[in-house]
């Protein structure tokens, strides 16, 4: 256990820059979930983030707020309003009743706007802030002679406000470090909620927060070790490695159903889903080795999957290992990665390998040349009737050999799989060699690709990189790279490559908390980027 | 509409209908509305207010195959090569465009991507990471969007949000509608005031929340005060945004101005299946334009922007294993067409979703002639020949006489000088005050004043 990470004297000492993050839609909806309940529906349509060092999370930090964007906040708090004080749910999420119904009561108000303006902005609201959300409600109240309609004026407020929308990390001056700062308590609970939990802090860690426990060393722990046993954690989870693995894209994934006529809509979202079930249980659940994700045969079916490897699975959702004859092994061979890496109607050896080396690798493949006649080799005339055949081509040309030998040894050991990401025996008649070398390993088949990966000292590295990443709000730095990240490199592989360790070690870190702006950037007590 | 309904209109004299309007309450009018709201010549509002110009970006992906793309006469009754051929009906509503280069001067050339920024934004990216800065479409927003709901819209038939090419700044993209359900909603769902509808009562909830927004507007200016340089940019963008959320609140206590042109429109059922097949590409790509084109006649925004395919283009034929970016880098070209057919059966996709695009403009009569009569869209891809990812002789396309500023019905051939002289046109037409547009090769002056009426 990582309890006394932030004990006085580690050498643990990097900061990390304060961040202003605009809020994403999931942790939007996480949000309002818990303050308001499952059932509110969020009819969101916010703008995604654009993909900033591998992850969508990174460019929450330079996302800007158009006119067409403001607009969706704003209908989206709209409907969110009414729902919260429509007749339906306001006994329940209205914590008082107004002296009458059709005029103003300052009081339940108050006690409305205080608690949940508390809970959407992730801290008390300024009492001007506060006051002014009151006095819109009373207004509305005897203007349309509804309290219920006043509030909802006065919510819609708050949920378009930037203490909603924006994450923003405030800062303070630092007893530990003089002349440097700390991110204060609230944002610290910010950063550990959006970080662990994908939503903003629950009531619970704003108290810790109201008590200045979550600067101290023990009081953080405390809270990490709850936020780690909550059943949150699998949200949080989900929310990083769908990100990292860049599941967004299997939202406008689409194959040719004349090509693949058992790969419909449902195969995709099974497939997104059967890979983000298959991390959760055996980070989590099962507490086991993250390399362990690309050599295991334990997964989940769903009768969508089954189609695709001539299984009957029952409705829903089972537990299954796959057969220790079966070609599929890990990660790299669930239909989430092979079909979400290939082309509409054809596999890409050359798209799976970029995807291995940028997503789980952290590296970069360089964009093709501009001026490559790749017909050469395309055409379905010749005689070079597998993908190797095909790419082989490619290393006969210098200038496409220098990126292809580093895509496609590895991307051609998953040939075994069409588009869809169906097994195959052969590519039109031609058997398929899925033998290849990943860094100087030596592997024959998927399976084998799998254990090099495993073995792989950049899947462990990428991951912490990205992990951190994620937690601070913004990409690592080249300062990063020297100090903290191997430091959290050698206590991952301490720890046995633990993902919710991890997850701990970098939020107990003192660079989660310690700020590297200098005191006399600071005009007022909030943070921004140095 | 019955002839008994007509007989009555006809009867009601401009005057006693306004009479009725600026009584103040709520007013009832009688529909279907006829030219009586139109000055007499029909080029203005009975108010005097002049029919809007508006203007827009249509977008295909992956250039053309030139032997087939190019009419070989220039300037009216141009031909129709085979991959253009489709434009047959629509011939005298366009300008074509061709023999432009996208300069990149010292940037390397950036597949699917150098091409279209410089045709956005007169600029050429410095790398992969150099995200557009202002588009033109943005700029023109300012000047014609100023009153209007939506300083944009922004729609794409590839069903996917990310396939826009306006960009407020670089970090700020305006997100394409790729639904026509949510596009529906967004424009004619709530908050949409019918300018015919018989009655107007202002919504006194509209007030109220306008004044909520006070203090929203306050607590950023106090963060705005805190943050560093980047930051209090973005803050100031997103005050911006609310101040725009002001204006549509004020607009909306006030009557819109009948607008004879606007017609109710039909909430579609549901949304195409999922998927980028052509087929659903272009029934996606009909539904969305019939919802822009009277977005804009009920004068909802005065800018927009279609994308028919992305500049990776992933757009698939049915039974062909390549989609169609691949496509144009590994079909082999046919050595008895010239070209590489199955990637030109893609352009020729995109042609006809043109075609219905620029025609859905010309169905809705504006004034004494139609919607396209009052607008200027500039139809841009990414590149002139996609196989090798070729700037020079990138095409383009203009639909609409802009108010009469604009002439139709001609091929322009622009003699190797720069693409961004579009967009350069485009702004001054746009009464957008600019001396030069673009930098280094890019950077002009020089209208493209063959169509200049």
């Amino acid at each position: 256990m990582g309890l006394c990470t932030v004990a006085a004297g580690d050498t643990f000492d990097a900061t990390s820059p304060a961040q202003v993050r605009l809020i994403s839609q999931q942790q939007y909806a996480n949000t309002v979930a818990y303050v308001f309940g499952p059932s509110v529906n969020v009819a969101a349509h916010f703008a995604p983030f654009r993909r900033v060092e591998g992850l969508l999370a990174n460019g929450a930090s330079v996302a800007g707020v158009t006119a067409g964007q403001m607009q969706e906040f704003q209908r989206t708090a709209e409907s969110l309003a009414d729902q919260v004080v429509g007749p339906e749910y306001r006994d329940f999420l209205v914590p008082c009743k107004p002296a009458r119904a059709d005029a103003a009561d300052k009081d339940c108000a108050t006690q409305f706007i205080g608690a949940v303006g508390r809970l959407l902005h992730r801290r008390p609201l300024d009492p001007a802030l506060r006051a002014h959300f009151v006095r819109q409600a009373g207004d509305g109240a005897t203007e349309l002679g509804d309290f219920y309609r006043g509030l909802a004026v006065a919510l819609e407020g708050m949920l378009v406000s930037p203490g909603m929308l924006f994450i923003v990390d405030r800062t303070e001056p630092d007893p530990d470090r003089p002349g440097q700062r700390r991110l204060d308590g609230y944002s610290i609970a910010s950063r550990l909620s959006f970080f662990l939990w994908n939503a903003a802090p629950d009531d619970e860690l704003l108290q810790a927060a109201e008590r200045g426990e979550l600067h101290d060393a023990q009081g953080r722990a405390r809270a990490v070790e709850r936020m780690l046993a909550s059943t949150r954690l699998e949200t949080g989870l989900r929310a990083f490695f769908d990100d990292m693995l860049a599941f967004d894209e299997l939202a406008i994934l689409a194959k040719d159903p004349g090509i693949y006529p058992a790969f419909t809509g449902v195969t995709i979202a099974d497939s997104r889903e059967q890979t983000l079930r298959t991390i959760v249980d055996h980070l989590v659940t099962q507490d086991r080795d993250y390399r362990d994700l690309f050599t295991t045969r334990e997964t989940f079916i769903s009768p969508a999957l089954g189609i695709l490897d001539g299984v009957s699975a029952p409705p829903g959702w089972t537990r299954y290992e796959m057969p220790a004859d079966s070609p599929r092994v890990g990660l790299l061979t669930q239909v989430s990665f092979l079909a979400g890496h290939a082309h509409p109607g054809r596999s890409s050896p050359t798209l799976r390998g970029k995807a291995l080396r940028e997503l789980l690798l952290c590296q970069v493949v360089p964009r093709p040349p501009p001026d490559v006649d790749f017909s050469l080799f395309e055409d379905p005339a010749s005689a070079l009737q597998t993908a190797r055949e095909r790419l082989n081509a490619h290393q006969a040309n210098p200038i496409c050999a220098g990126c292809h030998k580093v895509t496609d040894p590895i991307g051609l050991a998953l040939e075994h799989f069409d588009g869809a990401g169906q097994y195959r025996d052969n590519e039109r008649g031609a058997p398929i060699d899925a033998s290849g070398v990943l860094d100087g390993k030596q592997f024959a088949d998927a399976a084998g690709l799998g254990e090099v990966l495993r073995d792989n000292p950049a899947l462990t590295s990428c991951l912490v990189k990205r992990l951190y990443s994620y937690g601070v709000g913004g990409p690592a730095r080249k300062a990063d790279e020297k100090t903290l990240l191997p430091q959290l490199r050698e206590r991952f592989a301490a720890e046995g490559y633990r993902v919710p360790q991890l997850m701990r070690e970098i939020a107990l870190s003192p660079a989660f908390s310690a700020v590297d702006e200098p005191a006399a950037a600071q005009t007022a007590s909030v943070g921004g980027r140095p | 509409m019955s002839t008994k309904g007509t007989r009555k209109l006809e009867r009601w004299s401009r005057r006693r209908v306004l009479r009725g309007m600026l009584g103040g309450g709520a007013v009832t009018i009688g529909l279907p509305l006829l030219n009586c709201f139109l000055n007499e010549s029909g080029t203005a509002y009975a108010s005097g207010n002049e029919l809007p110009l508006r203007f827009g970006t249509w977008f295909w992906g992956l250039g053309m195959a030139s032997q087939v793309f190019v009419p070989k006469k220039v300037g009216a009754g141009f031909d129709l090569p085979e991959e253009i051929a489709v434009l047959e009906g629509v011939r005298d509503d366009i300008n074509v465009f061709t023999n432009f280069n996208a300069f990149r001067d010292s940037s390397p050339n950036l597949c699917h991507y150098t091409g279209w920024v410089v045709m956005r934004t007169g600029q050429a990216p410095a790398n992969g990471d150099d995200r557009p800065g202002e588009t033109l479409d943005v700029t023109i927003a300012r000047t014609l969007s100023r009153t209007s709901r939506f300083r944009t819209l922004t729609a794409t038939a590839t069903g996917d949000v990310r396939t826009s090419y306006s960009y407020e700044n670089a970090n700020s993209p305006n997100v394409a509608e790729p639904s026509p359900v949510n596009f529906y909603q967004r424009v004619f769902g709530q908050g949409y005031q019918d300018p015919n509808a018989p009655t107007f009562t202002p919504d006194p909830e509209i007030m109220v929340r306008k004044s909520v927004l006070s203090g929203v507007l306050d607590e950023t200016r106090a963060l705005m005060g805190a943050v560093g340089a980047d930051d209090r940019a973005r803050l100031e963008q997103y005050f911006t945004s609310l101040r725009d959320l002001e204006r549509q609140f004020e607009r909306q206590l006030t009557k819109p101005e009948p607008i004879a042109s606007c017609r109710p429109v039909t909430p579609p059922a549901e949304d195409p299946k999922n998927g980028i097949d052509s087929d659903t590409v272009a029934e996606r790509h009909r539904m969305l334009t019939d919802l822009m084109v009277m977005a804009l006649a009920c004068d909802q925004t005065r800018v927009f922007n279609m994308a028919y395919s992305a500049a990776f283009a992933s757009t698939i034929k049915a039974g062909y294993e390549k989609p169609h970016h691949t496509t144009t880098h590994e079909e082999a070209v046919d050595q008895g067409l010239g070209y590489q057919p199955v990637a030109s059966w893609f352009t020729r996709q995109a042609m006809e979703g043109w075609a219905y695009f620029v025609d859905a403009f010309r169905k809705v009569p504006e004034g004494g002639g139609t919607l396209l009569d009052n607008t200027l869209i500039l139809a841009t891809t990414d590149c002139a020949w996609a196989r090798v990812h070729s700037l020079d002789g990138i095409p383009f396309f203009t639909a609409g006489r802009a108010g009469g500023r604009v002439k139709t019905g001609l091929h322009v051939d622009g003699a190797a000088s720069t693409a961004a002289r579009a967009g350069y046109t485009a702004l001054k037409v746009c009464g957008v005050d600019m001396n030069a547009w673009g930098t280094k090769s890019n950077g002009t002056s020089r209208e493209i004043g063959e169509i200049l009426a």
